[in-house]
């Protein structure tokens, strides 16, 4: 391999040469930058500053390469050098867009650029060019899992789109819950109907696709592998075990209803009492005609309670709107109305919610004549021949009570996703500890199991809320905490038709998107496209396991030593892994312990007589980052006493970052990442949450050192904070003032 | 109205048994809407009389649904109506509110089931009958009429009190005192009077009053 | 000749020594210098009035709407029909609007009508005076007439209900619509425009009625009148004038207020900015004299 050869260009366009002296960053560059070229340009990110270090990188064999312009947010299309690694140093939206204007001020913008340019060569000089992983999996076909509504339109997406597809059934026959359904909710104007579910059609279509293959009576009894590669075994209900390859999943096991034997207060189990499934029986058996209740007698009356069971606030029973029972109570009232208008339709309500194109649904039924009362039940009783519902009127206010042929209760959605990992692993770590209880509890809960990971982590999807496969992976519906297993329709989060059928096709091209990625080695959302990935020093490694328990992904196994066995197309490349590290074996080739605390290491500390401390903060790329740029573009002056490093999420930050940042001497540490917590905003799940936790066990060392823990603080911050970050800097440093310099300065 | 007219008015309504929303759509003056109330309450919070209705627009279209007719049809609500219009332009649901609840007020009066002596009641039932018999109104023989519909005592109270404003009126030519004698109308008064017998006679036919 | 020629709907409160007199006399001062001939509608009879729904019914009150249109039609064929008052229009137009939707009711209403042997053909246009002003002629061209300035008058532009809702000016908005705001300005007076009651009821015949509660509602729009510094009020409904000006003193004997605003319509102003005298603007009508208006009229 060829030697690596380093070099810095300096940008003086955008005002950054009136306002600095890019003689003295030159200078930097060189002497304490070691670069081996260093130049100046007026206009760095215009054809001819690039085509500059283009030819430098063709003809001058630079290697390396360190633009000091603007943020590495902006100008990647100009300043894009697949060849050559590169750092940036923030001069613009980092020092000359912040620091206040005005000669008074010119020492420390200068001294504030100066550290960047030593930061961004130091930086250099730790990185490598990442290669991409080399293990490459090529299998581009895609596994579904269910085949009702959702995974029906995620296997005919993925295989009209040309991936092969696997779509596997426990049932007979293809179409779930939407083969018990008479009609469904309207998906096309006029809203005002319901209208034919469209299964048949759907299920013809996939039966014959040629790039389908239909698994019927089966289930997974084993997934192994990552993206590009997974390994899945297909059992049927007969015993037989057919093996496929696979190279992304689309997880779609839909729901099933709330059992309304445990309602009996709103006459669950009584004979003219039914949930929506109930009802769609009995209308696939009128066929059209007047409904008829069990004992044959026709319908006259009917009253739908919504809510059954649900948006319970006594923690008896499903505390969340399952979404889609409203409409479908509606189009279910509309089965009488349209048999015989004469029939007495109510719907009871708290709050009516119809989403999408609802509304023109909801206006539909009230011309047909259905009442629409806001109510709660409070009880529901046979009477006479049929039921008397009891209830608050919520307008008129007052009980009162209404009777009806029959009852039909809007149950909730409970997903059917499989076991939930959180009481597995207390199971497991019991089971290791020796209890044979535990162990047997193992077994029965595996037993639910839909995917059957082999995953150190558990096996199936990490659930969020109330059961939901859903990730909360905020702006990313789909995603899931497994790379390369997407959720779609209502396992993912409580839905209707129509939202199933968009989610199913959204987890489709997520599927593709992601064996295209595995079989060119790159990551996987967040950090799409690339191509460094974990390397481990195993060597040095001392089996805490802390990355394997830690990896927001279960991305890494263990070996039967209990080596971290890292499965790279798993992994979403945030370096929690990295951050977690005791000793430090876990890096990147572009981002590593090294490339960072080299940055920290360079940084020019002035003397604690000088009144000029030295705050460092390590901000989050996803969106501390873009905040403190976006302060920069509308000028908001903040401290130059700051020197930022972005990291990829505050997972990654490694303790050893603190510890040397205090050691050479800085006054202050400030963590700025996303949102933790069950509303979590980290890109990476559980990274910002890690650090915080990290940080909080930082104590003992700060006191070693004979540091107040006011040194080290973490932050919360949206991408929005752009004015709240000048605050958390401005009066952070005000704090550190009033704490005074730090006693290390000097030591080192 | 004669008390045998209430009772046949009142059997006409057999039909509709106990569904009183049914009763409603057929028969008040843009009462199909009533159905289509989506119970928001953008129409009470918008009501410059709001605080004094006793049931707002809003509930008085639950109360239909409920089947409460007589508290409905008793009710004076409807007549706190100022016909603003405020509640029409606002209703997301565009019921034309303000004309359901003149349609329920005319309705309740019709039946005789509205409030005895409501104030509005009187005065646009006066209202009414001062246009028709000259075809324009008479400002001052409606205003001295409102005075007087508590009886002469009162009246004269009431009329006293308001003296200084008529006499202003007078002073500034806005109130005619020789409109006691007869004051504006329409000259073709037969004509006139024949298309208004002729349209409650229909009207009426329509929705099945006797009188 | 006149330039625009319209079928006048003046309405009852618009006759001689009715309450809105002076909104007539104004009127016509103001039509002739924009050059508008107005021609009544041949023995036209009252609207109904919203207030008339209790013992008139649906079809009787659309009927004698008809009754105006069928002579509007016949006499003064292609002419809009163009009324000052809020509730004539509203209630003329409310009762077109009817007419045009259903042809049973167009039936029935003609079937009242030929008891008087006149036949409505569905032909007539319902305009409100402020729409001819704003529409047909616009703030440019109404300014040009303009011979005298309301500079240093201060005014509240009230727009009221009926006059607003439910079919607007001009495409306005039904919360804050503009246009008095911008007919003072174009007559070079100051226009009020965040007052906050510009819309709210001034309790319209319920003043009649229900005279406490009205009361409350004139109280809160001269009030507010007052707190952002208005001089006078100016309007384009004659039940609005009346109930706001005739009630304040009034409201001043029962609560110890001490309202006394004068208030005006729009066409008052105009007549005035035209160079109009005192009368001719009907200023003589006022209870609450408008003296400021006075003495630009007299310069």
């Amino acid at each position: 391999m060829a030697d690596n050869k380093f070099a810095a260009y300096i940008c003086s366009g955008c005002g950054l040469g009136d306002q600095l002296d890019v003689k003295t960053l030159e200078k930097i560059a060189q002497k304490e930058g070691k670069m081996q070229v260093v130049k100046s340009h007026s206009f760095l990110c215009n054809a001819e500053g690039v085509q500059m270090i283009k030819d430098d990188i063709a003809n001058e064999a630079v290697t390396h390469v360190c633009i000091a312009a603007c943020s590495r947010r902006a100008k990647t299309e100009a300043f894009h050098f697949p060849t050559a690694a590169m750092s940036r140093a923030n001069l613009r939206e980092g020092v000359l867009w912040v620091v206040a204007a005005g000669e008074a001020h010119d020492e420390v913008r200068q001294e504030m650029a100066n550290d960047y340019v030593r930061m961004g060569c130091a930086e250099l000089k730790k990185m490598k060019l990442p290669e991409g992983n080399p293990d490459k999996a090529h299998s581009k076909r895609v596994l579904v899992v269910g085949g009702g509504m959702s995974g029906l339109t995620a296997a005919f997406e993925a295989a009209e789109a040309g991936y092969e597809t696997v779509l596997v059934e426990k049932q007979a026959q293809l179409g779930g819950w939407a083969a018990k359904l008479w009609k469904r909710v309207p998906f096309k104007a006029p809203y005002t109907e319901p209208q034919d579910t469209g299964l048949a059609e759907l299920a013809a279509k996939v039966g014959s696709h040629p790039l389908i293959k239909v698994h019927l009576n089966s289930r997974l009894a084993e997934t192994s592998g990552a993206p590009g590669r997974f390994a899945v075994k297909i059992a049927q209900e007969s015993g037989a075990v057919t093996e496929e390859t696979v190279g992304s999943i689309v997880q779609a096991t839909g729901f099933t209803g709330y059992d309304i034997a445990r309602l009996p207060e709103l006459g669950g189990g009584q004979a003219n009492v039914v949930d929506q499934a109930g009802l769609e029986a009995m209308a696939m058996a009128a066929n059209g005609a007047t409904i008829k209740r069990v004992d044959g007698k026709e319908v006259k009356s009917v009253v739908f309670l919504q809510c059954a069971g649900q948006r319970d606030d006594s923690g008896k029973h499903l505390s969340y709107c399952s979404g889609h029972c409203c409409a479908t109570s509606i189009k279910q009232a509309m089965y009488f109305k349209n048999a015989n208008p004469a029939i007495d339709t109510a719907i009871m309500y708290q709050d009516l919610r119809v989403p999408g194109m609802g509304e023109d649904f909801y206006r539909s039924a009230q011309e047909k004549g259905v009442t629409f009362t806001k109510g709660k039940a409070t009880g529901v009783e046979s009477s006479g021949d049929g039921c008397k519902v009891s209830f608050r009127d919520l307008i008129l206010d007052e009980e009162t009570s209404i009777n009806a042929d029959l009852v039909v209760l809007a149950t909730g959605q409970v997903p059917t996703a499989g076991v939930e990992l959180d009481a597995w692993t207390q199971l497991t770590s019991e089971a290791d500890g020796g209890s044979a209880d535990a162990k047997q509890k193992k077994v029965e809960m595996e037993k639910v199991s839909i995917l059957n990971l082999t995953y150190r982590q558990g096996p199936d999807l990490p659930q969020f809320k109330h059961g939901f496969a859903d990730s909360h992976f905020i702006c990313f519906p789909y995603e899931t905490r497994r790379t390369g297993i997407y959720a779609a329709g209502p396992v993912r989060r409580p839905m209707d038709m129509l939202q199933a059928t968009d989610d199913a096709t959204g987890a489709a091209l997520k599927a593709i998107q992601a064996v295209e990625n595995a079989s060119l080695g790159r990551a996987a959302h967040p950090r799409s496209g690339d191509l460094s990935f974990p390397q481990v020093r195993l060597e040095g490694c001392t089996q805490c396991k802390r990355c394997t328990v830690e990896c927001p992904f279960g991305a890494i196994d263990e070996d039967e030593k209990r080596f971290p066995v890292f499965n790279e197309q798993r992994c979403r490349r945030c370096g929690t892994c990295m951050g977690a590290c005791p000793v430090r074996v876990i890096s990147f080739e572009n981002y590593s312990v090294d490339t960072v605390g080299s940055q920290i290491k360079a940084v020019d500390m002035p003397d604690e007589f000088s009144e000029r401390p030295r705050i460092l903060i390590l901000a989050c790329e996803n969106d501390a980052y873009p905040a403190l740029d976006m302060a920069g573009l509308s000028r908001t002056v903040y401290s130059a006493f700051v020197r930022i490093i972005p990291v990829r999420c505050l997972g990654s930050v490694n303790t050893i970052w603190i510890t040397d940042a205090l050691n050479s001497g800085f006054d202050g540490v400030m963590m700025m990442g996303c949102k933790k917590g069950d509303d979590y905003q980290c890109h990476f799940v559980k990274g910002s949450e890690l650090a915080h936790y990290r940080m909080s066990k930082i104590g003992d060392t700060l006191t070693q050192l004979g540091l107040e823990p006011e040194r080290v603080v973490t932050q919360e911050v949206a991408i929005t904070d752009n004015q709240r970050v000048v605050t958390l800097i401005n009066d952070y440093v005000a704090q550190i003032n009033e704490l005074g310099m730090s006693p290390m300065k000097g030591f080192n | 109205m004669s008390n045998a007219n209430v009772q046949a008015n009142l059997s006409n309504l057999a039909r509709y048994q106990n569904n009183f929303l049914r009763e409603v759509e057929e028969r008040v003056e843009e009462g199909h809407m009533v159905k289509m109330c989506m119970q928001c309450g953008v129409c009470a919070g918008s009501c410059p009389f709001g605080p004094d209705w006793e049931h707002s627009p809003q509930k008085i279209f639950m109360m239909i649904r409920a089947g409460k007719r007589e508290e409905v049809l008793g009710s004076d609500s409807m007549f706190m109506c100022t016909s603003c219009y405020n509640c029409i332009v606002r209703c997301p649901r565009e019921l034309p509110i303000t004309h359901i609840m003149h349609g329920l007020a005319n309705y309740a009066h019709r039946l005789g089931l509205a409030p005895k002596g409501q104030p509005t009641r009187v005065f646009a039932t006066m209202f009414w009958n001062n246009l028709t018999k000259k075809g324009r109104v008479n400002e001052l023989t409606l205003t001295l009429g409102l005075y007087f519909k508590d009886g002469l005592v009162s009246g004269i109270k009431t009329a006293l009190g308001m003296q200084s404003i008529g006499l202003a009126m007078l002073l500034a030519k806005r109130l005619n005192p020789m409109e006691i004698f007869g004051g504006h109308g329409v000259k073709d008064l037969k004509g006139f009077h024949a298309i208004v017998a002729k349209a409650k006679e229909i009207e009426d036919r329509k929705k099945g009053f006797t009188a | 000749m006149a330039k625009k020629e319209y079928a006048f709907y003046p309405g009852c409160s618009s006759q001689l020594k009715a309450s809105a007199s002076n909104y007539l006399v104004s009127t016509n001062a103001m039509c002739k210098a924009l050059d508008v001939k107005l021609t009544e509608i041949p023995d036209w009879n009252c609207c109904g009035a919203s207030v008339g729904y209790c013992e008139g019914g649906e079809l009787p009150r659309i009927a004698i709407n008809a009754r105006n249109f069928a002579q509007a039609e016949t006499h003064l064929p292609g002419q809009d029909i163009v009324a000052t008052c809020a509730a004539c229009w509203l209630g003329a137009r409310e009762s077109k609007e009817r007419l045009d939707a259903s042809s049973q009711l167009m039936k029935e209403t003609n079937e009242a009508l030929a008891a008087a042997g006149l036949h409505y053909k569905g032909e007539v246009n319902i305009r409100h005076m402020v729409e001819v002003l704003i529409e047909d002629f616009g703030y440019d061209e109404l300014k040009k007439p303009m011979k005298k300035s309301l500079e240093g008058i201060k005014f509240a532009g009230y727009v009221g209900c009926q006059t607003n809702r439910p079919f607007g000016i001009d495409g306005e908005s039904f919360e804050n619509p503009l246009y008095l705001d911008k007919m003072v300005e174009t007559f070079g007076g100051e226009a009020l425009t965040s007052y906050d009651q510009k819309v709210a009821c001034c309790g319209g015949a319920l003043a009649f009625s229900e005279p406490e509660k009205s009361q409350k509602q004139i109280r809160d729009i001269v009030e507010s009148a007052y707190d952002h510094g208005a001089e006078m009020i100016v309007t384009p409904c004659p039940l609005c004038q009346a109930n706001v000006e005739v009630y304040q003193s009034e409201i001043n004997k029962k609560q110890g207020t001490k309202l006394n605003m004068p208030v005006l319509y729009y066409s008052q102003l105009m007549t005035i900015a035209y160079g109009g005298s005192a009368k001719e603007a009907g200023l003589n009508g006022q209870l609450i004299r408008a003296e400021k208006l006075e003495r630009i009229a007299g310069k």
